[in-house]
């Protein structure tokens, strides 16, 4: 699967979490510009590891701070 | 008045709005002046001039009820129990100063260790100056780099710091799901160690985990597993070994994590296990090592403590009482609960907001009930939590005077 795959799958998957309808780059960070709660990351996180069949350790979770960041991760584990 | 006083070295700053190390706390602090600035008492400096047994004291001058204590047993002034701490002050002094690992282990603390082994039956036993550093300690010395601890979102804070000083990576399924456990440990990498943590009873809302079948789960993928049962020690389970025990699968639990600061009624934390290979960690877990051990009279006080508990069974039958008597009350009167059915000697009492919930703690407390006000981000889901612990030594009549508490504080407040 190629990034704009993994991109394209994240977006659909992040819709019911972006509650403020915030438009979406590369550079969009979760905490400042979607303000993502701890229990919103979870959720997210969960339905990402579901789609993608892989996991996201909190400690890989921890260098994730934007959209960008995480397309690369989840394009990253699941080539390993 | 000379230039050189009015103009000073530095830029100038209002004072208390510097930005400094401590700005991370700001937000903190304003929500705390902002609470107590409507003159309620701080639910977080409550002092005890007096304590008068397991189940009252004075507190803030006032003769109080116990019921946010964890004191679930009431050994805490178990004549037997102060006798044997008495002795050993005596005998041993007020201190070891020393690690367990070199001057620290007096008799007293093989002697606690024995105990353990006694009321777990299991092979090996290992006495933590607190529960805390047992979990510390244990996580992250079994978990190395390389390996997976895979913990219930809902963890105690001493689960996640013990995660945060080891080197394993760190996977977190949500509260007591079974699918989500399962589904986690299947996408572990082939070869990697992996070490399940979870909690017999969890502290917030008094629920228990389904550990029967979280446990066949772990087995299946080949992961070790870690129960704490600091909340279900004593008084969960045919012996009082808790929740593992309860559900009939204690000998599938690799490691048992648990405190002496709640059933045992004194301070500590330990480890019990039956790993062929268990007492090398006495001499690479670093909490343990680079620590002073407990006091003799503490280990002394814990051992004579644990051993009565063996013999605990009318007790915890009586607390099983009360837990169901207060849980259906409170219920009865309409208040909101962690659980529809009482699960373990905590009942937790949803408040709507923090406001609300400080308020209804205050009323409490000017009734003369202590409870333990629980409040984001120690809880789950946000919540801002009134947190009941019952104790065997409270009467059937003293659980009627608590209803009778709730009942007026929270019609007081607006809560029911």
């Amino acid at each position: 699967m190629d990034r704009t795959d993994v991109d394209e799958r994240i977006r659909t998957l992040i819709e019911p979490s972006n509650k403020k309808g915030v438009d979406i780059g590369d550079g969009t960070s979760f905490a400042g510009d979607l303000e993502f709660d701890s229990l919103t990351v979870m959720d997210f996180v969960a339905a990402i590891e579901d789609e993608f069949d892989i996991i996201i350790s909190m400690n890989q979770q921890a260098e994730i701070e934007t959209y960008g960041q995480l397309v690369d991760a989840v394009c990253r584990l699941q080539n390993d | 008045m000379s230039e050189g006083i009015s103009q000073p070295d530095a830029p100038v700053q209002a004072e208390g709005n510097a930005t400094d190390l401590f700005s991370k706390f700001d937000s903190l602090i304003q929500q705390r002046e902002a609470l107590l600035a409507n003159g309620v008492e701080d639910p977080f400096s409550l002092v005890m001039e007096k304590v008068l047994s397991p189940t009252r004291a004075v507190c803030n001058g006032r003769d109080t009820i116990l019921l946010g204590t964890y004191n679930y047993m009431g050994m805490t002034f178990d004549p037997d129990v102060i006798a044997a701490g008495k002795q050993a002050l005596d005998d041993f002094g007020s201190g070891t100063t020393g690690s367990r690992v070199l001057n620290g282990t007096y008799g007293g603390h093989r002697d606690c260790e024995q105990a353990l082994r006694e009321f777990y039956d299991m092979d090996h036993a290992m006495v933590f100056s607190t529960g805390y550093q047992a979990n510390l300690g244990i996580i992250s010395t079994v978990a190395g780099k390389g390996d997976y601890v895979v913990l219930d979102i809902d963890s105690h804070a001493s689960i996640y710091d013990g995660c945060a000083l080891g080197n394993a990576e760190i996977v977190a399924f949500r509260h007591n799901d079974i699918d989500s456990l399962d589904k986690r440990l299947g996408r572990i990498p082939e070869g990697a160690g992996k070490l399940v943590v979870l909690e017999g009873v969890y502290s917030m809302l008094g629920d228990v985990a389904p550990l029967k079948d979280m446990i066949a789960v772990c087995k299946k993928h080949g992961a070790m597993v870690l129960v704490d049962e600091a909340h279900s020690m004593g008084f969960i389970g045919p012996n009082g070994r808790g929740v593992a025990e309860e559900q009939g699968v204690i000998d599938d639990v690799d490691f048992i994590i648990g405190t002496f600061s709640k059933s045992v009624g004194t301070v500590g934390g330990f480890c019990v296990s039956n790993h062929p290979k268990f007492e090398i960690l006495r001499l690479v877990c670093r909490p343990y090592v680079f620590t002073a051990s407990l006091p003799p009279s503490v280990v002394a006080t814990a051992a004579t403590s644990i051993r009565k508990l063996m013999q605990g069974t009318e007790k915890r039958a009586h607390l099983w009482e009360n837990s169901k008597r207060l849980h259906g009350g409170l219920k009865a009167l309409g208040f909101q609960l962690g659980t529809e059915e009482p699960q373990s000697a905590i009942v937790a009492v949803i408040m709507p907001d923090l406001e609300r919930g400080a308020a209804m703690w205050e009323a409490l407390l000017k009734e003369g009930l202590y409870v333990n006000l629980a409040r984001p981000p120690a809880t789950p889901a946000n919540m801002t939590l009134l947190r009941c612990s019952l104790c065997a030594e409270h009467t059937a009549e003293e659980v009627e005077t608590i209803l009778g508490m709730f009942e007026r504080a929270g019609k007081a407040v607006g809560i029911i």
